[in-house]
């Protein structure tokens, strides 16, 4: 059996990873997809203690992020198209309407 | 009547009624004001002589009730003043002295009244505003009133109220036409005259109440009476200083030297307000002051003695004036003061009987000289008025005008042919007041005179000689008035007065006759009276050397008077009108007589000494320290430029500096700030997650190491 620390060292590196290009990147998609691994990251973690202590609670847990993943990808790619309708582009440098 | 019989038969106690004396006149008064304006002239004057005769019935009751309880009572009616342990009442105070005042005020002025019921009934008319009647008598009930307050308080405060009431009085009725005289003014300067003269008095009797309140701590007469010997021991001054400035009072009031200038202008007034008020009743006001104030100025026989000396120099003063006077009521104005002159020398020189003696027989004569004289004026007027409607007989005479004084002896003469009644009670009345036997002025003027002659031998000799002139001048007004030749046509035509007028004549001249028994030597009656109120009297005997020798001056300038009147006046009309002089004196004696017409110029001296002084004053004040310095320099440079500078600082440095400052500071610092907070804002998605992530990063951080 697999020490749950690898697990989670695994979930670490991997939303380290994905955080950091929610952070650099500018191309609008990969930022969104940067989030859906963070929360694919979390989803782990809560998974290796569910099978750790043996408890369902976490991997209903999962369910529910997974179903809020799934609507917030619908939402979210309707923004991103709205805005590459507007902008013609997708570079999130761009969109700074909230400049002060 | 029932309460007079049980009066008489129970030695009555009537005092609670002297209130009455004061509300009667004024419920009089009332009645005319309100319903006056609807009633005839008749019921208007039947009003006012009621309720003047009215008083003059309590004044009796409460005589009859001093009979038997000579000491007299104070009826108090309320309380006035109460400040600590100073209290003044509203009270009267019933004695001999008061009743006395009480009788004469009422009993004179209800014959005046009468009187005027009649006088004013044609001067409403000659003067063309017959609306005034109602107003006349509002007015002389209003005077009884206040006479009355006057004569009868218990202290001096209320007493001053009645002085200033009297005051207003005599204001209101010499200014009665106020649009009439001297070019349409000239009333209502005499009226002003009087008041402001008078006014200088009543500072005088306002310094000796405040005097009165330090020195005594009251002024009631009882309080004062009573500690006046032991005050004159401690301070004697404050006594002279009430005396003295009392005096001042005095002199206002009775037309004394130096102020006595008013009373003869106040002729103005209706020839029965003279009568009234300016001979009978108010200007002897001062002399019952003096009388009631005995207690204080027998303290003081230097005050005394100056009192006496004014008293005597204003009588000889004033005798000369009226030798000099051609209007008919101004030699009665003059003698009027001449005769006060001779009551206020007889109370300075502590003879207070003799004053008040003098003070009622001169009420009766001079009251009666003057009605009978304003008898004789509208007598010459209703002359005038037959002659200027008559077309054929003012063709006929020569030398009529329409312009015609009915006041200037010059225009009379004769006229005892045509006023028969008005000449005898004239006669009377002259007779009285030169002091011939058996007349009331003859018994009075005697007593003052013995009472002179034992006292003070200069004031003696200058009250002789003003009787020696007072005997002169009448002689002179008689003879020009009523005998010889009628110098106008109107005196020519003059016409007898009606019943109204002339039944007080008849009655005041049957008192002028009798009123000597009053006080006759070796009786007293009335000295024993007075004696109850005033003690400290020791009256003098008759003495037969002292009523000679008055009488014997008397009959002199009676003589000499006919002599020059009667026959060198009837030469001097036989010259050629060009030539003739107007009165015989002139000859004689040249620029005195001038002198004696200007009445000694003292009206002028006073207009150079004190008027003109005093109006340059009055300018420089006005114009110099008000005007200029006042509102030029204090009011606009300092109070006006100081608050300019003060609302210009306010407003420029201190409003827009610091106010606005402050605000617009705040306003400043806020945008900086929010400047360099916006720079935050860089609009990147990037940066946001940034901080939320970092945020983040804190919040955990905070919650692991807590």
């Amino acid at each position: 059996m697999v020490p749950v620390e690898y697990y989670l060292g695994l979930s670490i590196v991997l939303f380290s990873l994905v955080a950091l290009g929610v952070l650099i990147l500018r191309n609008a998609i990969i930022i969104f997809m940067s989030v859906e691994l963070m929360l694919n990251s979390a989803n782990l973690t809560f998974v290796a203690f569910a099978n750790q202590y043996q408890l369902i609670s976490g991997q209903i847990f999962v369910f529910f992020v997974m179903a809020v993943a799934a609507a917030e990808v619908a939402v979210g790619l309707a923004l991103i198209v709205a805005i590459f309708q507007t902008k013609q582009s997708i570079d999130v440098d761009q969109i700074n309407l909230l400049k002060g | 009547m029932l309460l007079l019989e049980e009066a008489v038969s129970n030695g009555p106690q009537l005092f609670w009624l002297v209130p009455w004396v004061v509300f009667i006149p004024v419920i009089g008064l009332l009645i005319n004001i309100i319903f006056g304006i609807r009633l005839p002239e008749k019921v208007v004057g039947t009003i006012a002589s009621l309720a003047s005769g009215l008083a003059f019935v309590v004044a009796v009751l409460l005589a009859v009730s001093l009979v038997s309880n000579p000491e007299g009572e104070v009826v108090t009616l309320a309380e006035w003043i109460r400040i600590g342990d100073f209290q003044v009442r509203w009270a009267f105070q019933v004695d001999t002295l008061s009743v006395t005042m009480m009788l004469l005020v009422s009993g004179v002025g209800t014959l005046i009244h009468i009187y005027s019921i009649g006088y004013m009934h044609e001067d409403v008319r000659h003067n063309g505003d017959p609306k005034r009647f109602r107003r006349f008598f509002v007015y002389m009930n209003l005077f009884i009133a206040a006479m009355m307050i006057l004569v009868s308080s218990d202290n001096y405060l209320m007493l001053f109220v009645g002085w200033e009431g009297v005051g207003l009085c005599s204001y209101l009725l010499i200014g009665f036409w106020f649009e009439k005289g001297k070019d349409g003014i000239g009333n209502a300067v005499a009226a002003k005259k009087a008041m402001v003269t008078n006014r200088i008095g009543d500072f005088g009797v306002l310094l000796a109440l405040f005097f009165m309140f330090w020195g005594f701590g009251s002024l009631d007469f009882h309080t004062v009476f009573e500690k006046a010997p032991e005050v004159a021991e401690a301070a004697p001054w404050i006594i002279a200083a009430i005396t003295l400035a009392m005096l001042l009072g005095v002199t206002g009031k009775s037309a004394q030297i130096p102020l006595y200038v008013w009373l003869p202008d106040a002729m103005a007034g209706p020839t029965p307000v003279s009568a009234l008020i300016h001979a009978a009743t108010m200007v002897t006001a001062g002399v019952y002051l003096i009388a009631r104030s005995a207690e204080l100025y027998i303290q003081v026989p230097q005050v005394q003695n100056v009192v006496a000396l004014v008293g005597a120099a204003t009588a000889l003063f004033a005798a000369t004036i009226a030798v000099g006077q051609f209007d008919i009521k101004k030699v009665l104005a003059y003698s009027t003061v001449s005769q006060l002159g001779f009551m206020v020398a007889a109370v300075g020189m502590g003879a207070f009987v003799a004053g008040m003696f003098h003070l009622i027989a001169h009420a009766f004569f001079k009251g009666l000289l003057f009605l009978a004289s304003g008898s004789v004026i509208q007598g010459v007027e209703r002359g005038h008025h037959h002659v200027e409607h008559d077309e054929k007989l003012k063709k006929t005479l020569k030398g009529h005008s329409h312009d015609f004084d009915p006041q200037d002896m010059r225009n009379m003469g004769g006229l005892r042919h045509t006023m028969k009644l008005t000449f005898w009670v004239y006669l009377i009345g002259a007779l009285a007041l030169a002091g011939i036997f058996p007349f009331a002025g003859f018994w009075s003027k005697d007593e003052i005179l013995l009472d002179a002659s034992l006292h003070n031998q200069p004031v003696f000799i200058m009250l002789l000689l003003a009787a020696f002139l007072t005997a002169f001048y009448m002689t002179r007004q008689v003879l020009l008035v009523f005998f010889g030749k009628s110098r106008s046509s109107a005196a020519q035509y003059a016409k007898e007065s009606p019943p109204t007028m002339t039944i007080p004549l008849i009655i005041l001249a049957f008192l002028s006759t009798v009123g000597g028994a009053l006080n006759l030597p070796g009786l007293h009656t009335f000295g024993h009276w007075v004696e109850e109120t005033i003690e400290h009297q020791e009256a003098p005997e008759f003495a037969l050397v002292i009523a000679a020798i008055a009488s014997l001056v008397a009959l002199v300038a009676i003589l000499l008077g006919w002599w020059l009147y009667s026959r060198r006046y009837n030469q001097l009309q036989e010259l050629p009108s060009g030539k003739r002089p107007d009165d015989p004196l002139r000859q004689l004696l040249g620029p005195v007589f001038t002198a004696l017409i200007n009445k000694w110029w003292v009206d002028e001296l006073y207009q150079l000494v004190i008027l003109r002084p005093y109006a340059a004053l009055s300018r420089f004040l006005a114009e110099q320290v008000d005007w200029r310095f006042w509102h030029d320099w204090f009011h606009e440079k300092v109070i006006a430029n100081g608050y300019i500078g003060l609302a210009y600082f306010l407003s420029d440095k201190f409003d827009l500096r610091v106010i606005d400052g402050a605000a617009n500071g705040l306003a400043t610092v806020t945008q900086r700030f929010a400047g360099s907070l916006r720079r935050i804002q860089t609009g990147y998605v990037r940066n946001y997650a940034l901080s939320v992530f970092l945020g983040l990063v804190l919040i955990l951080a905070y919650l692991f190491f807590r």
